[in-house]
Order: C-alpha cells, then structure tokens, then sequence
C-alpha cells in the first residue's frame, strides 16, 4: 500500500506523517478503513512488540466498505474494538481519553476526517493537537462543514456537492478547521443563482 | 436619539449615507497610485482634531444605527459572536480599555464612575446605564467582549499568545469581508490567514506576526485593509452569502456610483494588560463611489489603484466582475493629472 501523495495546499490544511513506535505506558490507536494498514506496519517494527500488551485499536470499516478487522484482530493487542462508525466510538473513546494517565500515546490513522475528529477529542480532554501521530491512508474524501447552515457532510467526493443538510450546492475550499475537523464548503451559484457547474470527483 | 447620530440602514432600503463631514474624514486607505500587499504596520497614535485617528477608538455619526445593525445580526445568528472559555479574561480586558477610552474620548456621550470594583457605565446614545462588578461577569447581561462590543463599532478578534503563535480564540464578527469566525475560531495565526493569495509567498505573514507578537501594551498600532461592497451591506459574511452574493449581478453604469461602495477597514492592534492577549478591532468605513468623486485626488488614485490591480487580488476581494463597470465609471473623473504623496485630500 503507497502512502498518499498529496498536493502542496494552504497552510491550514495538516500535514501528516507515517506512524511510529511511541515510548509511553499505554497505546491508544483509531484506524478507519485503510488507516488499518499503518497500524499493522507500525506493530511490523521489532520495537513495537512489547506495545501490543499496553495497546487499544478501535477500527471503523471506511465508507468506501474497505473492511480490514481481520488484520487487526490478528495483531492480539490488549483491547481491540470494531465500532460501526466514529461517531458511535465517539462516546468509548471520549472515556478512554477522559481515563487516560500521564503517558499515553494516540495514533490517528485512515481519512483526514477521521485524523481530524481524534484529535479535535483529545484537545478537548487537554492534550495538544502535536500528541496525536497521524497518517493518511486510503480515501481523499473529505468531512466538510457547510458554511451556510453549519451542517457537517461526510465522505465528500465530488466537487461541487450538495450539502446533506440545507441542500445548497457547495465548493470545496482547501481551507481546514482542526476544531471542526473539517473543510469548508462555500455555496458555488450564490452570485448567480441556478448556474452550477458539473461536479467532478476530486476526492477519491 | 441624539442629532448627533445619522437614523440609516444597512439592509432593505439601505438609507447609509456620509454626511459632507463624513466625507471629509473619510479614512482613504491608498497612499499612492498603485497597491499590493504590505504589512504597512504604524503606531496608532492619535492624529488631527476630526480625523478617525483622533481617539483611540473613533464614535462617528453612524455609531447608533450600526449597533442596531449588529443587534440584528446576532438576533438571526448568535454564532456571529463566540468566545473560547479561557478568553474571558481578555474580555474583561477589552472591557475597559474600551468605556476608559470611550468616556475620556468623549465625556458627552459616555460616562465610567468606579468605587473599587463596582463601575458605573453610562452610554447616552443607546440609552444604556450599567451598574456591574468588574470582573464578575454575573453581573452584566452578557459576557464582558460581548457586552462591550454590542455598543462599539468595528468587528473585534481576542487572540491568546502561546507557543509562538497567536490563536484566535474570541470574536465579535457581524461587518466582515466574507469570512467566517464560527470556522476560523481556535486557529493559529497562519491557519486563518491560509486562504489569502500571494501574501505567503511574499512572506507577510511570517514578518507580520514576529512583529504582533513583540507588540507592547500601551503601544497600538494600526494598518489599513480594504475591499468592495455592493450597497452599503455591512453583513457581507460567508454566512449570508446566497442572500448578497446576487447583488453583484445587478450593477449598471447608471446605477454603480450609488451602489459601489468603497469598503476600508481600519485595523488596530492592542495589547492586553492582564490576559496578555492581543486585541484586533477591525473597524469598516464604507463610501459610495458618488460621494468618494467629490474628492478629486481620491477619484483619480481610486481608478489608478482599480485599473492596475492584479486579477488575482481583484478575485480575492470579489470585485473581479463589476471591475470594467468601475472603471467606466471611475475613468470620467481620472484627468491623468499626477496626485499628491500620501493619504490627504489635497
């Protein structure tokens, strides 16, 4: 699996890294759907043996139905977790982090919107945004906040969308909130009413 | 009210207007013929008797109506104002060196009256008198940046200094060039300068921020920004965007003199004794192209500046569309003659 190759973009938008053994008391990884992949390379390392016993997964399949618990099951870590969504592991992993003691490392891996929700979590339960390791695996879709009626749209793809809430049709701007974990969407025909271009898949 | 204050619009039947005094101290941001980016940071010292530079924070004859503009605003969008929960400090910071400042600037409106603690704020033009406890927000029927900023003009930011950055983490936005504060709030300050073109490459944003976070308490400076507004909108947000937007699609040559709207925003930087936080007042003076021509230097350096700009630039400040229809409009009163250096009128 290539790590994803991004285009150079604004400066509000992270970069992100490639996971590494951290040394702490305890490990918490979330993965969704490709992001497994990482996790799994990372407990490759011969350093990251003796983490398995410390560590906590807690794995979302991706949107786009990759699926990948099998490998993670197989790891044997300490705790493993298959959530159906993030926002159902919302409320175990807001526990784990309120519970967590002096110590503790988060890794982040799979889609920006994914990355961008963990750590938007562990800032509000006091950590700072750099404790949280990321890396990007799998889908460019994107998590986007309609700037009209602040509703938030999941697994973006396509390039103007229709927001899932109000239902005006919004451009994707590169611009990144970390606390809302997500892009900006921006209505494309306010000028001009009824004018919309075709959407293209710009996030694969 | 006061015949101090002009009874005007924003909205709907947009009755703004300068008066011919207005005009005269209108804040014209070009000092020469041409405009890019710059930090065009100087120390916000106070100028000539009558100019917006003459006090700290400047009251003019649209003080009133732009207050019930902003009441508006938040009516139908109270995320317009929001403050991050370790900011309060800063609020109450901002909180008095607005009512000092205000009721040293202009003891015929405002009056602030403290026994210890427990202050007195009288403010005549919106009929307001408030007994609170400094520093006891329980004591005043908003948090202390809301309350303040409800009866001052400009839209304001809090920025907290801490790991060599600042982060925007409090804000009163309801007069905006078309950006968000519901988005941007908690960014640092690179974050939510990220969308602007060319500035990064020209590296203003690294010198403008070594330069803000070295910024002294008692020592404010200021700069000018500015864009285009069609009507005299001062809600021109993101938020409403599909309600504004189409305006632009209706500028005539015989309507764009009246409609076109020169937007400043006059830009303050102010440190903050005990929160250490940086406060941004950014305060908009709008002017219609029509009443800007009765300045002849202004009209000639305005067509100069508008002819010359990069569309890139141009696209950013939105006014890309209507550009030809300005320049029509402006070209009749640009004789070719030189203009003088510097901001004045001549």
């Amino acid at each position: 699996m290539t790590k994803t190759m991004f285009e150079p973009s604004i400066t509000s938008r992270p970069v992100y890294g490639v996971l590494s053994p951290g040394v702490g008391s305890a490990h918490l990884f979330v993965a969704d759907g490709e992001g497994a992949d990482a996790v799994c390379d990372l407990f490759a390392k011969a350093e990251a043996a003796e983490m398995k016993a410390a560590s906590h997964i807690i794995y979302m399949p991706g949107a786009n139905g990759c699926d990948k618990t099998a490998d993670l099951q197989a790891l044997g870590v300490a705790q493993f977790y298959r959530a159906p969504s993030f926002a159902s592991a919302q409320s175990r992993l807001a526990k784990v982090l309120a519970d967590a003691h002096m110590g503790l490392q988060i890794y982040a891996a799979g889609t920006e919107g994914l990355m961008a929700q963990v750590a938007a979590l562990a800032q509000a339960a006091g950590l700072p945004y750099e404790a949280v390791q990321m890396e990007h695996r799998g889908s460019l879709a994107r998590r986007v906040q309609c700037v009209h009626c602040k509703g938030v749209t999941e697994n973006v793809r396509l390039d103007p969308f229709h927001c899932s809430h109000c239902g005006l049709s919004l451009f994707v701007r590169d611009h990144f909130s970390r606390r809302l974990a997500a892009f900006q969407g921006v209505n494309i025909d306010a000028e001009d009413p009824g004018q919309v271009p075709a959407s293209v898949e710009r996030f694969k | 009210m006061s015949l101090d204050f002009n009874v005007e619009t924003f909205r709907g039947d947009y009755t703004f207007k300068n008066s011919a005094k207005a005009i005269k101290r209108f804040p014209f941001p070009f000092p020469e013929d041409s405009y890019m980016y710059s930090v065009n940071m100087e120390p916000h010292v106070p100028g000539a008797v009558g100019s917006v530079f003459e006090h700290l924070f400047d009251v003019d004859e649209h003080y009133v109506a732009e207050m019930r503009d902003r009441a508006q605003v938040l009516a139908e969008d109270p995320l317009r104002c929001q403050t991050l929960p370790h900011m309060e400090l800063a609020g109450w910071d901002l909180l008095e060196l607005i009512m000092e400042s205000k009721a040293r600037d202009y003891p015929q409106w405002f009056e602030l009256h403290k026994d210890g603690d427990n202050w007195h704020w009288i403010n005549k033009p919106l009929q307001i008198e408030q007994k609170f406890t400094f520093m006891d927000a329980s004591t005043l029927p908003y948090g202390p940046m809301e309350y303040i900023t409800r009866q001052t003009q400009g839209d304001f930011t809090l920025q907290d200094q801490r790991d060599d950055d600042l982060w925007i983490e409090a804000g009163m936005v309801t007069t905006q060039a078309d950006w968000s504060l519901d988005f941007d709030i908690g960014m640092s300050f690179k974050q939510w300068h990220a969308p602007v073109p060319l500035a990064h490459q020209m590296n203003i944003f690294d010198r403008a921020l070594k330069f803000l976070l070295k910024l002294q308490h008692g020592a404010p400076v200021r700069r000018f920004n500015w864009t285009m507004t069609v009507d005299a909108l001062l809600d021109t947000s993101p938020e409403n965007y599909p309600k504004w937007g189409p305006s632009k699609t209706t500028m005539t040559p015989e309507t764009i003199g009246h409609r076109q709207h020169l937007r400043v925003e006059l830009q303050t930087l102010h440190r903050l004794p005990r929160s250490n936080a940086i406060v941004f007042p950014i305060r908009c003076y709008l002017i219609r192209f029509e009443e800007l021509v009765t300045v002849p230097k202004w009209a000639r350096r305005l067509h100069r500046v508008v002819r010359d700009i990069p569309d890139e630039l141009a696209t950013y400040k939105g006014f890309l569309r209507n550009k030809p229809l300005m320049l029509d409009y402006l070209a009749q009163f640009d004789d070719g003659q030189p203009t003088s250096p510097g901001f004045g009128a001549d």
